[in-house]
């Protein structure tokens, strides 16, 4: 008998309150190899913390995170296990400002993973090729435009060659004109096979690209579903509003 | 095993017992070696001193000292010692720095030159050479029959500073109580002794350079548009720094100012080196005499906790006060 | 109008209130410079010679510098060995000359003063290559001053990380244990301090372990500077935004390597103006010395005016300590109010 493949990130049941505030209810996820998930909802919604809950950034209290066949809980060996197979690129970039783009990508395998620099450098200048900016190894963040930095922090997300990309907002701080260019970097990653979990508003990217919508409301995942009948027929009233205002103008 | 320790949970628990326990091991090792040393030599411990009688006098103090009074009795005197000398260096140097603070913003280039020649080459010398600096001119000063006398009732001698002080014995209204020369010292009002005055001149003038300063930035903080409004409502200059500039300054101003006062507290056991009786000086002639070196440091320090926390606490009630007002 | 009288009218006789105050500052200075004047250079008796020449020229008496300035500035060292101090001295002036340059914050700066320490301690102390033993009880002046400023700092900056580090640690008991200390230390005087530190700390140690003076006053200085510059590298901490432990985590770089690594560069090159004021503090503060006993700077020039002949002048004796202490202190902080406005501009 063939057992079909195991998800590679599952949530089963994750609560997690903060103090008093219940900001995620029962999560239940599945996310397969490969599968590139768009999460949207409404602001304050607990987007970010249920993707930031995947990589321990936040502590869950209760219910079960597995990524890769690990789970999440106090053992620091599966929390770094985790985090050297999940690649996180943030809302605010938050590269390294006092090293250079170069130092950026090639700290974590030196670091974490042992690589010798030379080796560590050479799989940053791949990955920089990628992104499209190898010429600018050399500058420090401080040095370049928004989208420029937020595709070199998708570089470093990548230079773990994580199994699992977590994207919250990648495009939501830049100028409208270099929106395309991470999203065009993003797709091209998501074709590449990566496993995505990504939190965006944007929704020609999420048509394009998703596999799975998933839509969140107060905490709790209120839809699942492919992208086109997400779109077209949403199935719960909440989910039709929120569409409704984000696409309506 | 392994997974025990890469355990977050047991891991930081681990990180504190350890380091707490690194903490009460050494100050159990301190203790331990401070009683079998002062065992080896004789002294005895405990808070028992301070009842027995002092045995020494001090020159100076706000309530009534003798030699047979009690060691509790000799350190009261000194913490109020403190205490006056803190107190009035407050004012003074408040007074004194927000004066230079403001001269120093003001259009008058000589005027604000002269600031900032007062406040750098103020505090870029120590304290403790400026305390010298002053006793020296206050015990170098003419005897008291050849008294400065700068002021109507004021006089300046190496006895000290006379004032005019004010005399509560007859009835509940004061009268002014002028000091005149009678023979070789002075008769009425208040005399602050050369080491007090010292001490109080050096404080203030040390501390107002720094608050010179603070007082410089709360009012650079304000925005230049306020200025601008209220000159175009008609204030005068005055006016403006009363009414508009200053309350909104001294949001800024309260917090660095209050670490200021707190300084001023803190530095006043330098009188010790001009020999005025504050807590320190008086504590020390009484580790001096007993022995009991531990618990005289260690009242003085927990009288300057106490000090430290009662300041900070009366500056963070008044900062909020301000920060509601102009809410 | 010429340019002089136009600037004149601006910052002088601005309004009325103004050129009042002109006229006063004015009328005050006529009363003070002159005479001043008169005393520091007309009347002053200048060169070597004894009190009775300061006595008959009437001004300052800058003989007494002339005669006294050695042991004002090496205190009771031996007489005949005071260039080894002045080495001492010119050494570690040389190398604040050199950390002042940025181009030369690099980790061979670190090697630079610890050598410099050393070289120091073989000149003050001798036994070594044949330069005659001097006890740290007859090192004294400035050379104890700046030995006392550098070490304190110098020990208490790592001590100081770590109680930062626990101060905003997440395990309570760390943060507790880091609180109490740096708030029991800020809250008491110096003076406690070095009390505690010349009077308990024989009691502390076992018996038959004695502890030289001048070490106990550096450790006092130390555990003292240590509270104050931990609250400067928090200050420094509290400035990084929370993205960049977030990223550092991400990458699972682990607390002690993201700290190594990503925080404590960036939160340190923040502090490094208040790590300069501080030293600043600390130099002036050494002077307190003096009180449990030393021969620092300030009691060398106090004891080089204990000859009752010599009494007489010592607002000049103390004019020259005071200038001493202000070369260091101003030259520091301009030189940090110019750096932070540097460190503030290139983002590099
Ligand atoms: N550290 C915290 N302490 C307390 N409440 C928090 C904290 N972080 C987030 N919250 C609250 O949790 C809720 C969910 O936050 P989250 O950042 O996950 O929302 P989101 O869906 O990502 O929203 P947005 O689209 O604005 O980013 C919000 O109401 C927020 O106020
Ligand atoms: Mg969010």
């Amino acid at each position: 008998m063939i057992m079909q493949d195991p998800p590679i990130v599952e949530l089963n049941g994750v609560n997690k309150w903060y103090g008093d505030f219940h900001v995620l209810k029962d999560i239940g996820l599945e996310v397969a190899r490969g599968e590139k998930v768009v999460v949207c909802g409404p602001s304050g919604s607990g987007k970010s913390t249920m993707i930031r809950c995947i990589n321990r950034l936040e502590e869950h209290q209760s219910g079960c995170i597995v990524v890769d066949g690990v789970e999440l809980g106090d053992d620091l060996k599966a929390i770094e296990a985790i985090r050297r197979r999940v690649g996180m690129v943030f809302q605010s970039f938050n590269l390294f400002p006092h090293l250079t783009v170069l130092e950026n990508l090639t700290l974590a395998p030196i670091r974490v993973a042992g690589m010798t620099p030379a080796e560590a450098a050479d799989t940053a200048m791949a990955l920089l090729e990628r992104v499209r900016i190898p010429d600018q190894a050399a500058k420090y963040p401080g040095q370049l435009s928004g989208g420029q930095q937020q595709r070199v922090a998708i570089a470093r997300a990548l230079c773990l060659k994580p199994k699992v990309m977590l994207f919250d907002e990648p495009t939501s701080a830049l100028d409208p004109e270099m929106v395309g260019e991470v999203l065009d970097v993003m797709t091209a990653l998501a074709s590449e096979g990566m496993t995505m979990i990504c939190v965006t508003h944007e929704m020609a990217f999420a048509r394009a690209v998703a596999d799975t919508m998933v839509f969140m409301d107060e905490g709790r995942v209120v839809e699942v579903a492919k992208p086109a009948l997400f779109f077209d027929h949403p199935a719960n009233e909440r989910t039709r509003r929120f569409l409704g205002k984000i696409i309506g103008h | 095993m392994a997974s025990l320790w890469s355990n977050l949970r047991f891991r930081g628990l681990l990180y504190q017992v350890l380091v707490v326990g690194a903490v009460v091991a050494l100050g159990g090792w301190l203790v331990h070696n401070t009683l079998v040393n002062l065992a080896a030599r004789g002294i005895a411990t405990g808070l028992g001193f301070l009842g027995r009688e002092a045995g020494f006098d001090i020159s100076e103090s706000v309530i009534a000292f003798s030699p047979s009074d009690t060691y509790a009795r000799a350190l009261l005197v000194g913490l109020l010692n403190t205490l006056v000398v803190s107190g009035l260096g407050i004012v003074s140097a408040t007074v004194l720095g927000t004066l230079i603070g403001v001269a120093r913003l003001s259009g008058n280039w000589l005027v604000g030159r002269l600031s900032t020649v007062y406040i750098e080459s103020i505090r870029n010398v120590p304290l403790l050479l400026q305390l010298f600096v002053w006793y020296g001119v206050v015990t170098s000063l003419p005897v008291a029959r050849l008294a400065l006398h700068p002021l109507p009732g004021v006089f300046l001698s190496n006895r000290g500073l006379v004032i005019p002080g004010l005399d509560w014995s007859q009835g509940w209204l004061p009268i002014l109580d002028i000091p005149h020369l009678a023979g070789f010292n002075f008769v009425g009002g208040l005399t602050l002794s050369p080491e007090f005055a010292a001490l109080l001149a050096g404080l203030t003038v040390y501390t107002a350079a720094f608050i010179a300063e603070i007082v410089r930035a709360g009012i650079l903080a304000v925005p230049k548009g306020q200025t601008e409004a209220a000159l175009s409502l008609g204030l005068s200059r005055g006016q403006i720094l009363r009414l508009v500039i200053l309350p909104q300054a001294l949001r800024v101003i309260v917090p660095p100012l209050t670490s200021q006062y707190l300084n001023i507290a803190k530095n006043s056991p330098l009188a010790i080196a001009i020999g005025y009786p504050d807590l320190v000086a008086v504590s020390n002639t009484a580790i001096n005499q007993t022995g009991q070196a531990v618990e005289g440091v260690a009242l003085v320090m927990v009288v300057f906790l106490g000090i430290s926390l009662a300041l900070s606490a009366l500056m963070n009630w008044y900062n909020k006060r301000v920060a509601l007002v102009t809410r | 109008m010429s340019r002089p009288l136009s600037w004149a009218k601006a910052n002088l006789f601005g309004s009325p209130a103004s050129s009042l105050l002109t006229v006063l500052t004015l009328a005050l200075l006529w009363q003070v410079v002159p005479p001043l004047v008169d005393w520091a250079l007309i009347g002053a008796s200048w060169g070597a010679g004894d009190p009775e020449r300061c006595r008959a020229a009437g001004g300052a008496c800058w003989t007494l510098l002339t005669e006294r300035h050695r042991l004002m500035l090496f205190g009771v060292y031996p007489y005949d060995q005071h260039w080894r101090p002045a080495l001492a001295v010119a050494l570690f002036i040389a190398l604040l000359a050199i950390s002042a340059n940025r181009r030369c914050w690099k980790p061979w700066l670190g090697g630079a003063w610890a050598l410099a320490v050393m070289i120091f301690a073989a000149l003050m102390w001798g036994g070594v290559l044949g330069l005659a033993p001097v006890e740290t009880s007859q090192w004294g002046g400035l050379p104890l001053t700046l030995v006392i400023a550098v070490l304190a700092i110098a020990v208490a900056f790592p001590f100081s990380i770590l109680l930062a580090l626990g101060r905003r640690s997440g395990l309570p008991a760390i943060r507790a244990v880091s609180v109490g200390y740096i708030e029991l230390v800020r809250g008491v005087p110096l003076v406690s301090v070095l009390f505690m530190a010349s009077v308990m700390f024989p009691l502390f140690l076992p018996e038959g372990m004695t502890i030289d003076k001048v070490l106990r006053a550096l450790v006092g200085m130390t555990l003292f500077t240590a509270a104050y510059l931990a609250e400067a590298v928090r200050g420094g901490l509290q400035a990084i935004p929370r993205g960049q432990f977030e990223a550092a985590d991400a990458l699972g770089l682990g607390y002690w390597r993201s700290m190594r690594l990503i925080i404590l560069p960036q939160a340190l090159r923040l502090v490094i103006p208040p790590i300069v004021n501080q030293f600043i503090t600390c130099f002036k503060d050494t002077s307190l010395v003096t009180i449990v006993g030393l021969y620092d700077l300030l009691a060398a020039s106090k004891a080089a005016l204990n000859d009752p002949a010599w009494r007489p002048y010592f607002v000049e004796g103390y004019l020259a300590a005071a200038l001493v202490y202000f070369c260091f202190c101003f030259f520091m902080s301009r030189y940090s109010q110019w750096l932070e406005r540097d460190l503030r501009q290139g983002n590099r």
